[in-house]
């Protein structure tokens, strides 16, 4: 058993190198997100068209078991009216009551439910869990300008299905230029015109892919918009008292120092 | 308490001299404050500061996040979720303390590059370098004990790995692995125990860090010249030092709000950026990442662990001599280990008589080349295992031994320094000249 931990641990460091030239393959496309940047914001009605094609067509087998509806109402997201959410809530999702002994509508403090049923990841923390951006040459210097791509990962993925099949083990998968290795399993879950946006936006299948990939940041980070919120103000106040020490320091040393001669 | 002389706490009043009587904290404390410290110290010497106030920090966000932290490997991963989503500033705890560590491992590597460049090691202060190395290895555990916590692919795969290199130890390694994992792999005994020495850790590294600036308050802080403070009376102490109050602690402070004003950018702005995106995917034992890799911090060493593989010729001779006791996996772990002996070793691998690099003409060459070194050997360590990164991580993990095992033994020998100032004074009035006695006490007038 423990041999075969070292072994399996050894294997693990020693086939990294193949599972990264497979990778370096992708293609992920560097879309234009509004929460980029230190100063994006996530755009609230995008969010909500994201959250109807997570619900018309993704919740189908992806769960989002770590986001709890009611967040749904949370300043910084899809930000829908409290009636919304609890009608939202009731409608789409039913959870097991312990007490009931039974199923009843979901009501806002439960969570989006857990989906196994067709064995696909939880989407909660997707965006957070892959980097649409590597290199250049592992130093992550294009993660620092354009951000981890999470999302453009996502949309990517999404628009990045070439028609073709192969079968393998008894299953059928699809080439996809956005996953690693470039076959998944996954068959294409949007094809453009999927679902109707209530405000006329158009519903093509890059728009769709960018407004769920939107909404599955928004999952996975909830608290951006607050976070930068907080960075902003934090750094506006470590510059100002930066400079306020600069001026006490320079002026105590004076007497020591005495004029600068060189 | 130091060697410098200098004036010492006089309880006054009725009140402080029946405490001082009892107990001389008062005392301690101001001795501790009002420390003569050399008054040339440069940017350079900021990050001692620094370094104490990243373990006031994650000691402080630390003990708020285990309120709402779950050691159980059912719930941890959803609890982290839970501090993310429903803890109020929960998100900015857990931002602050994940990249606190990247913040403490920047300071430490360029506390322990100064250390290395002024000569800072070398005689009276071989103790305070100890015990530096001791904190960083301390470090080194606390910060992997952390990265398990959360429960992540990373945590689990990197928990896995790291406890291997025990396993490749000879004869004991097996049982001692076990031992160290509470079981036959990385399991909820793991994370128990994991979470509880992640608690206690930081508290032995505090005990270290009072002794670290015990030792270098009794010898006095080493400056960019390497020359001593004159001790022979306190007037001279006092024209080659100043109080560390107020004229280091506010140099420090503005200092520490530049440095926070850029961490704090981070912790908002990207705060992901130093972690790896696995670590969001919940552990699974039967799964492997694609791609394990350490945090930052870990990097240069993990590149010397994997550059020793069986084809280096050191390493069959080892293999060879000790009949396959020393495989190439072992060989690894006494080499990343060894890597750290040799900088802990270093006051007495160092010959020269001269104690800080700014007067060793040949030295600096070669410090250099070590700190370009140690970039390169981070930079590879997160490169896959394969040519032509190998060949390179095998030269660099060289270069690292020679410099501490040859380079720093011969140098001594062959070259010929420089002549160091002979008084912290004349450095400082170099660069700080006053134009006479009468113009410095008219420049000081409007400042006070």
């Amino acid at each position: 058993m423990f041999k075969k931990l070292a072994i399996s641990a050894a294997f693990a460091v020693a086939l990294a190198p193949a599972a990264m030239a497979a990778g370096g393959e992708q293609h992920i496309e560097d879309f234009a997100f509004s929460f980029e940047g230190p100063f994006g914001t996530y755009d609230q009605n995008q969010l909500q068209r994201g959250l109807q094609i997570y619900t018309e067509v993704c919740a189908a087998c992806h769960g989002l078991k770590y986001v709890p509806l009611r967040t749904l109402g949370d300043e910084g997201g899809p930000q829908l009216p409290a009636d919304q959410v609890r009608a939202y809530a009731a409608e789409n999702f039913s959870v097991y009551d312990p007490e009931l002994e039974d199923d009843r509508p979901a009501i806002p403090v439960d969570h989006f439910p857990a989906n196994t049923a067709a064995g696909a990841p939880d989407l909660s923390m997707m965006a957070k869990a892959r980097a649409g951006f590597h290199g250049p040459y592992g130093l992550g210097m294009n993660q620092l300008f354009k951000g981890m791509g999470g999302a453009e990962y996502i949309a990517s993925l999404l628009n990045g299905y070439t028609g073709e099949e192969k079968e393998e083990a008894g299953s059928i998968l699809y080439e996809n230029t956005a996953f690693p290795g470039g076959w998944i399993s996954m068959a294409p879950p949007l094809a453009g015109e999927d679902v109707e946006f209530a405000d006329g936006h158009s519903n093509d299948l890059r728009n769709e892919a960018q407004d769920v990939a939107a909404f599955l940041m928004w999952a996975a980070e909830p608290k951006m918009m607050a976070r930068k919120q907080a960075g902003f103000v934090g750094v506006l106040f470590l510059t100002v008292l930066s400079v306020l020490l600069y001026l006490t320091n320079k002026r105590i040393w004076a007497p020591i120092k005495g004029k600068k001669t060189s | 308490m130091a060697g410098i002389p200098h004036d010492h706490y006089e309880p006054k009043t009725g009140g402080e001299k029946w405490l001082h009587s009892r107990l001389p904290i008062v005392g301690l404390l101001y001795d501790t404050i009002m420390i003569p410290t050399p008054k040339n110290l440069n940017w350079m010497w900021i990050w001692g500061i620094i370094l104490t106030f990243c373990l006031v920090l994650q000691i402080i966000t630390g003990i708020v996040l285990v309120m709402h932290y779950t050691p159980h490997v059912d719930m941890a991963f959803a609890s982290i979720e839970h501090i993310m989503r429903n803890v109020n500033g929960g998100y900015m705890l857990r931002y602050l303390h994940a990249n606190g560590a990247s913040l403490f491992f920047v300071a430490v590597y360029i506390h322990i590059f100064r250390g290395l460049y002024y000569g800072s090691y070398k005689s009276p202060r071989e103790i305070t370098w100890i015990i530096g190395m001791l904190i960083y290895l301390a470090m080194m555990a606390t910060g992997f004990l952390g990265y398990v916590l959360p429960w992540g692919q990373m945590s689990f795969w990197g928990a896995t790995v790291i406890t291997g290199l025990f396993g490749a130890i000879p004869f004991i390694g097996e049982p001692l692995q076990t031992w160290l994992l509470g079981g036959p792999a990385v399991d909820n005994a793991t994370l128990n125990r994991f979470f509880s020495l992640h608690y206690l850790l930081p508290f032995v590294i505090a005990a270290l860090v009072a002794v670290h600036i015990w030792a270098f308050h009794t010898t006095g802080n080493n400056n960019p010249t390497g020359v001593e403070v004159r001790r022979g009376s306190k007037a001279e102490a006092e024209k080659d030092t100043v109080p560390f109050w107020p004229y280091f602690v506010i140099k420090d402070l503005f200092a520490l709000a530049v440095i926070l004003a850029i961490f704090w950018a981070v912790v908002g702005f990207m705060p992901n950026y130093l972690g790896h995106p696995d670590n969001y995917i919940e552990a699974n034992p039967l799964v492997t990442p694609a791609h394990i890799v350490p945090e930052w911090y870990y990097l240069p060493f993990y590149a010397i662990l994997r550059a020793f593989t069986s084809e280096v010729w050191v390493v069959q001779i080892a293999s060879f001599v000790t009949g396959g006791i020393v495989d190439a996996k072992f060989f690894g772990v006494l080499a990343m280990f060894g890597a750290i002996a040799v900088m802990a070793l270093v006051p007495w691998l160092d010959t020269s008589s001269v104690r800080s690099g700014r007067y060793r003409p040949m030295f600096k060459w070669w410090f250099w080349l070590l700190v370009i070194d140690f970039v390169a050997l981070m930079w590879l360590g997160a490169m896959p295992a394969e040519e032509p990164y190998a060949s390179f991580a095998l030269i660099a993990s060289a270069y690292w031994f020679a410099y501490f095992l040859v380079i720093l033994p011969l140098l001594g020998v062959i070259e010929k320094p420089d002549t160091p100032p002979a008084t912290i004074e004349e450095d400082f009035e170099a660069h700080y000249g006053k134009k006479a006695e009468a113009g410095s006490d008219a420049a000081a007038a409007p400042a006070e």
